[in-house]
């Protein structure tokens, strides 16, 4: 949305914005806790309401924008291809602003040892869970890793009942911000384990205990939990560049968190802005 | 009263469902997980093996050789993917007369094409070989396939043939009668004339219920490893070593969906419940397969997972009617995959003295798969879209798999999140899942009419949700 915004306010005349959700927003929709605008907007907000904010200004201007539509390929003619439920769709622009995200790692890139039992979600499916769907994914939980989103998700959790039990850190520091550590851990004496290596997941159907082992001592524990939520750390979502064997350039951009994680959305926008300013 | 009843539905028991079916016979086909192939079968490597690793003279290499020629047929009858990549047993160093004696054996067994390639070919067909590599074994019908997927087609075709398949249902208890089995499952019973035993794992237990003496089966379990998409194809065909003891060792599989698999390992073990993946196994795999192919790296892995074979004493298949009308299928490892047709056939062919098979007059003889968005052209894709809208709904955004098809799976008997990823790919991606799986749950809660609370991985105690917010 704000590289569309940016390319308006730019001076460019026809901009495509093509999402593949219902509604614009992303996956700030499901961040609802505050946090979010104190650079851009100078004043704390929500995700929804961050990108409620933008969604007006989109609206404002001259964006044709087309959501429930997927982009599933791009050549390098700079053609991208989407579809919809009318059709599969070709469309040529001058200018490519690939605003597509991150994904989570999972853990399966981790290869964690052990069986593979319902109960194991990343954070960000949990969050979705939760905050767009009102269904919980457990109720005994363990974090691992101590990314900003597990962070979010261990209070939002405590919040909604469960028992966060602890949140694992292989690192001797948190990797989320101090902010989240405090407000999410701290406040609802959620203890993290730093220098803590998770070992094994157990249980047969559904997830039962987690073994894990304090990496400084070499002791060894188990907990019981029936979920297991990863936050182990952040990928940019590239591949469709990937696929057609494009580098970006030339036309063809990426901005936000798919050229790089970011640790604020003020900074994203700023920057999808700038870019967009800078091709009018 | 019912013909036959079948107690399995892996690819065993779904075979002779698929075989049975084609004939004027009552037939039940029971499985006791909550989908078919959800046992042995969803974890076996998809390798439609050629047949010249096993002694010539046994039951399994020749039902092996027959089920590889059986299985083309059906692929373009049941419309599921096939893809004849051919195999490379590898020689290293020495093992050059190994590999002379593996082809003799394949002559003995009417194998095909059977050729041994030097070097220089290896180095032009198979560039990411080892150059320690001598010479090769080619054998050109060696194939993969995926084994849900052809578990659901035959599956599907026995059924609109008249076969009733139930899942969910274990079987408790079995009695003699004087012209019959009695069959008690929780909640049913079913009386059948003939009972054939393909419960896999559970084979030897099923056979003790009708108090009958069966061969124990000793689980063997093999880890494997799956490789990112983006490694692209390491090799085009599949890569063997000369085999080793007991089984065929650890292998280099181009999967039917463009990765490569590596593995499976080899260890008895006592539960057969266990299905645990280890870092030890995946290290013994990498070693092992990187003295064949050299390039590949252990951060190239995206997945791994664990399966079991039914292992009995003898080094072959047990296939018997133990009893009058009872007929026991047991130990059926590898290459039981390919030899399953086959199995099939002949258990048809041990029993027509006895049974009369009459071919069906209305029989249906082919199956279509769903249609996958991600292969086809744009004008296709351009028709569904009009036949159905939500053919333009993309749900799994990693594999491009559409609202439509999700429905689809759902309505061909897939109830749990597994079933839905083993018939459309969805969750198989990169993402592992967390863009869809919540997607996907509420397409299910619509479809089956279901709250989330009853929504299972696979099955009963694999829910995935625990109630509601506070």
């Amino acid at each position: 949305m704000a590289a569309a915004v940016g390319g308006s306010d730019g001076g460019l005349k026809k901009i495509l914005l093509l999402e593949r959700l219902p509604r614009l927003g992303g996956i700030l929709n499901q961040c609802i806790h505050m946090g979010f605008g104190l650079t851009y907007f100078k004043e704390e907000l929500t995700g929804t309401e961050y990108a409620a904010r933008y969604k007006r200004m989109v609206y404002e201007r001259d964006i044709e924008v087309r959501t429930s539509s997927f982009v599933h390929r791009l050549t390098p003619k700079r053609e991208v291809i989407f579809v919809n439920s009318e059709g599969e769709y070709t469309v040529a622009g001058k200018s490519i602003m690939m605003a597509t995200g991150c994904r989570e790692r999972t853990r399966e890139m981790l290869t964690v040892p052990g069986t593979r039992p319902a109960g194991i979600f990343t954070a960000g499916l949990a969050q979705e869970m939760v905050n767009i769907y009102g269904v919980m994914p457990g109720k005994e939980v363990v974090v691992i890793g101590s990314g900003d989103i597990g962070l979010i998700m261990a209070r939002r959790m405590t919040l909604e009942g469960a028992k966060v039990h602890a949140v694992l850190e292989i690192l001797d520091h948190p990797s989320g911000l101090i902010r989240n550590k405090v407000q999410c851990l701290d406040d609802f004496s959620i203890p993290l384990y730093l220098d803590h290596e998770l070992l094994e997941i157990i249980g047969k159907d559904r997830v039962e205990a987690i073994r894990y082992r304090n990496n400084k001592t070499g002791w060894e524990r188990i907990i019981s939990c029936d979920t297991v939520l990863f936050s182990v750390g952040l990928i940019p979502e590239q591949d469709l560049l990937i696929e057609a064997g494009i580098k970006p350039g030339s036309g063809i951009y990426l901005v936000g968190n798919a050229d790089y994680i970011h640790d604020y959305v003020d900074t994203v926008t700023k920057e999808a802005e700038e870019l967009g300013k800078s091709l009018g | 009263m019912i013909d036959f009843l079948v107690i399995g539905g892996g690819i065993v028991g779904v075979s002779l469902a698929y075989e049975l079916a084609k004939y004027q016979l009552a037939i039940v086909l029971l499985e006791k997980e909550a989908e078919l192939s959800f046992g042995v079968s969803k974890s076996n490597s998809g390798i439609i093996h050629t047949g010249f690793q096993d002694d010539p003279r046994s039951l399994k290499a020749r039902l092996a050789v027959r089920g590889n020629r059986l299985y083309r047929q059906m692929a373009k009858l049941l419309d599921f993917p096939f893809v004849p990549t051919g195999e490379l047993v590898v020689a290293l160093p020495g093992e050059r007369e190994r590999l002379e004696l593996i082809k003799e054996n394949g002559k003995k067994l009417g194998i095909p094409g059977l050729e041994i390639k030097d070097r220089e070919w290896l180095k032009k067909h198979e560039p990411n070989l080892s150059r320690e590599i001598e010479c090769a074994l080619l054998g050109p019908t060696g194939a993969v396939i995926n084994p849900y997927e052809v578990i659901y087609a035959m599956a599907e075709n026995a059924a609109s043939n008249g076969a009733q398949i139930h899942c969910d249902s274990e079987v408790i208890s079995i009695e003699e009668t004087s012209d019959s089995w009695k069959i008690r499952t929780c909640e049913s019973e079913y009386r059948s004339r003939y009972v054939i035993n393909a419960a896999g794992l559970s084979a030897d237990k099923i056979s003790q219920m009708a108090g009958i003496r069966a061969p124990r089966i000793r689980p063997w379990k093999g880890e494997e490893f799956i490789l990112d998409r983006h490694a692209d194809r390491l090799t085009r065909r599949i890569i063997f070593p000369v085999p080793q003891s007991n089984t065929k060792g650890v292998l280099v599989i181009p999967t039917v969906d463009g990765n490569t698999m590596i593995g499976p390992t080899a260890e008895e073990i006592k539960d057969r419940g266990d299905l645990t993946t280890s870092k030890a196994g995946k290290h013994k795999v990498l070693k092992h397969i990187q003295r064949l192919v050299p390039c590949i790296r252990e951060d190239q892995v995206i997945a791994s997972f664990a399966g079991l074979r039914p292992t009995i004493e003898e080094d072959d298949f047990y296939i018997r009617e133990d009893k009058d009308r009872f007929v026991n299928i047991v130990g059926i490892k590898s290459p039981g995959l390919t030899a399953a047709p086959a199995i099939a056939e002949y258990v048809v062919n041990m029993l027509t003295e006895k049974v009369k098979f009459l071919p069906k007059e209305d029989y249906v003889a082919k199956r279509r798969a769903i249609p996958r968005f991600r292969q086809l052209s744009s004008e296709e894709r351009n028709r569904l879209i009009r036949t159905d809208p939500e053919y333009g709904e993309v749900v799994c955004r990693c594999e491009l798999v559409t609202k439509k098809e999700i429905r689809e799976a759902i309505r061909r008997g897939a109830h749990t999140l597994d079933g839905i990823k083993f018939r459309t790919r969805s969750q198989m991606g990169r993402c592992h899942g967390a863009f869809c799986t919540m997607k996907i749950m509420a397409i299910m809660a619509e479809e089956l009419n279901i709250p989330y609370e009853q929504i299972t991985k696979r099955g009963k105690g694999s829910e995935l949700v625990k109630g509601y917010g506070s």
